[in-house]
């Protein structure tokens, strides 16, 4: 068997998030260095503030700021801090509930190591010195020894409220597809198109996942299919890709390979996007180095016979 | 009986249960393909074919496979053309069970296929699991599924309910039990090792691998038909606590209690356990929310310490349990699932065999 391949994938996504009243007013306090809690029904100030009761899951509204500083309720020493983390030297994970507040909140310690930390101590914010918004404005926190946390007055209304916040996710893969997968990519690169063949309904699958999904048994006999085919079915598409130098409009068809028996995609070129019909024979053309055909163009056979190709629309 | 008279619950019972090899990386496989010989070998324990099955259900994450829906691929594996009557969860298959057995109570199927899988060698599976956080407040810090795990080991021996030799033990155990098992990724003896985030070591985490599992469950006469001594679900529940880490007490499992209660786990006592505890400290918190007795044999499997497929790993409990109910080796047995930071979300369920 050849060696299986391998890419990096990296997945990366801005995802913008709409903030409610609550984690409204605890951002924007943040940015504004105040440290604001919400009272339940029952009189205790959760920090951080939610929009509903955990408990009676009503909906609670009642702002109240909490102080700067407060106890940290249990910890754990991360010595090798990890991509994103708050701090890029060794620091405490910690649940601190600050002074007024009932619950705890999760950030970092900034402390010089483990035999500095531990459950009960006291600790205060150290507010980053860009703010924006974000839970990220408490840089982390930090060892203190001063006087007990006086909470402010504040009601939570603010000038300029923060509508939404905008938080990046990136997580990084090394991808591979597979024994099936890539024995056809591996036959790309010889410009060839290999599928396999289902051992019960014989049917051949191209591209290839291993599998027969009507059968549900492995597949494994390989098969080489093409390089002709015929146009089962197409759309024209007129709406220009980015990133694609490719003249709109143009021809996206689904193509059955002489010997397959299911339909695979790519674009018509070599004649013109009207012209393009069910039942055209058309072949590959390949660009210098690239690993897949860059389109299918007409053969100038004689179009295929509905017969032959009806079931694989 | 007259017709206002609710009918009585169907039984309904696991009949087959098989599981991958757990492994570090399967990077030769795709995930059907790492999938289908389990799909494979438990049909087979029960004669069925594919198309034989009333209603398929699997559990399985996006964010692991760094791909959209994908798991819509492994449909392959299970004939889904014709179509057939199917539905997937984005969680552990045990989950994917429970919705399995509450679509055969209401008698709209006589079997159900589960099967759920987890590749995490593709990725970073502690960067991955920050993605289920609560995006405003704590996932922008990136806190890793060890961190907040050894947050919650922290608070348990502050509390006095353990220390580190006690969870040194715990891990111990399970590895050792694990010899017995051959689909066990970590077993035998090994070194405890040193601080991955503190208190946690190495020896208190489950590994990283990948791993698929499948069961079929049957209602009433068709269980007895499929399987000689079938491990009927007496009571299955799942409950949630807060989202929020520092609203919960991260000593107790409140939710696993409440479940094990709804699903009678109490009523009698059970003689084994499989429970989805994948740190050591997390097995500690269960043992005293389920009010566990020392006669109670705790994860022969050598549980998710020993190999954690994630999205798999707490449907294997629930067939572990069921399988050493079919093999005599168990009357009664509990197993249990977990889903989310810190034992956010768990499953209990509570299975029996015939009298013998
Ligand atoms: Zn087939």
């Amino acid at each position: 068997m050849p060696e299986v391949l391998q890419a990096p994938l990296v997945v990366e996504f801005p995802f913008t998030r709409s903030l409610g009243p609550v984690q409204s007013a605890f951002l924007t306090g943040l940015r504004e260095r105040v440290v604001l809690g919400v009272k339940t029904g029952d009189g205790r100030t959760l920090v951080p503030p939610v929009e509903y009761d955990p408990v009676t899951a009503e909906e609670i509204r009642d702002l109240v700021e909490v102080a700067p500083a407060g106890t940290v309720t249990t910890w754990a020493w991360n010595h090798e801090p990890r991509r994103g983390q708050p701090l890029g030297t060794p620091f405490a994970w910690v649940l601190v509930r600050l002074d007024g507040a009932d619950t705890a909140l999760l950030h970092a310690l900034d402390a010089p190591g483990p035999d500095a930390v531990r459950t009960g101590m006291r600790v205060r914010v150290r507010w980053a010195e860009e703010r924006t918004g974000a839970i990220t404005d408490i840089a982390c926190f930090e060892p203190y020894d001063g006087e007990p946390g006086q909470p402010g007055r504040h009601t939570g209304e603010f000038e300029d409220p923060l509508t939404g916040i905008v938080a990046p996710a990136r997580l990084d893969y090394t991808y591979s597809p597979g024994r099936a997968q890539t024995a056809y990519i591996q036959a790309l690169s010889e410009q060839r198109t290999v599928g396999e063949r289902c051992p019960s309904c014989r049917k051949v699958y191209v591209p290839p996942r291993g599998a027969c999904p009507t059968c549900g048994v492995a597949t494994a006999e390989q098969v080489e299919v093409g390089p002709r085919g015929t146009v089962t079915t197409f759309c024209i598409v007129n709406i220009k890709a980015r990133n694609l130098d490719i003249e709109v409009p143009y021809v996206y068809a689904h193509i059955a390979l002489d010997g397959a028996d299911l339909a695979l995609h790519a674009r018509i070129g070599g004649i013109p996007y009207d012209q393009v019909r069910m039942g055209l024979r058309v072949e590959p053309v390949w660009t210098e180095g690239s690993r897949y055909p860059d389109h299918y163009r007409p053969t100038g056979e004689p179009d295929a016979d509905y017969e032959t190709y009806k079931e694989l629309l | 009986m007259t017709s206002e008279e609710a009918p009585a619950a169907r039984e309904i019972a696991v009949v087959a249960f098989a599981q991958t090899d757990h492994r570090r990386s399967t990077e030769e496989s795709s995930e059907v393909e790492m999938l289908m010989p389990v799909l494979h070998e438990v049909l087979a324990q029960t004669g069925l074919r594919a198309a034989d099955i009333g209603f398929t259900c699997s559990g399985s994450s996006d964010y692991l496979a760094g791909r959209a829906f994908s798991f819509t691929l492994a449909l392959d594996g299970v004939g889904a053309w014709p179509p057939i009557s199917e539905s997937h969860v984005e969680m552990d298959g045990a989950w994917a069970l429970y919705e399995a057995w509450t679509k055969l109570l209401t008698g709209d199927a006589d079997t159900a296929l589960v099967y759920s899988y987890g590749k995490s060698s593709p990725g970073s599976v502690r960067d991955v699991l920050t993605r289920q956080l609560d995006p405003y407040y704590v996932a922008p810090l990136w806190p890793d599924s060890i961190a907040l795990a050894a947050l919650q080991a922290q608070a348990l021996i502050d509390a006095g309910h353990t220390d580190e030799p006690a969870l040194a033990a715990v891990g111990a155990r399970s590895r050792a039990d694990a010899t017995a098992n051959p689909h066990a990724q970590l077993k035998g003896q090994l070194p405890y090792g040193g601080y991955v985030v503190r208190p946690l070591r190495t020896g208190d985490c489950p590994p990283v691998g990948d791993g698929a599992a499948a069961v079929i469950l049957a209602a009433g006469e068709r269980a007895r038909e499929l399987c000689e001594r079938p491990a009927w679900i007496r009571g299955i529940d799942h409950r949630i606590e807060a989202h929020a880490l520092g609203v919960r007490d991260l000593t107790d499992s409140p939710s696993t209690r409440l479940a094990a209660k709804k699903a009678g786990a109490f009523e009698r006592p059970v003689d084994t356990a499989e429970l989805h505890a994948p740190f050591t400290a997390q097995e500690v918190i269960l043992r005293r929310a389920l009010r566990l007795g020392d006669d109670v044999r705790v994860n022969p499997s050598g549980g998710a310490l020993a190999a954690n497929p994630v999205m798999a790993a707490g449907l294997v409990r629930i067939g572990e349990a069921a399988a050493r109910i079919h093999r005599g080796d168990s009357g009664r047995a509990l197993a249990h699932a977990t889903s989310g930071p810190c034992l956010q979300q768990n499953l209990v369920a509570v299975l029996e065999g015939d009298p013998r």
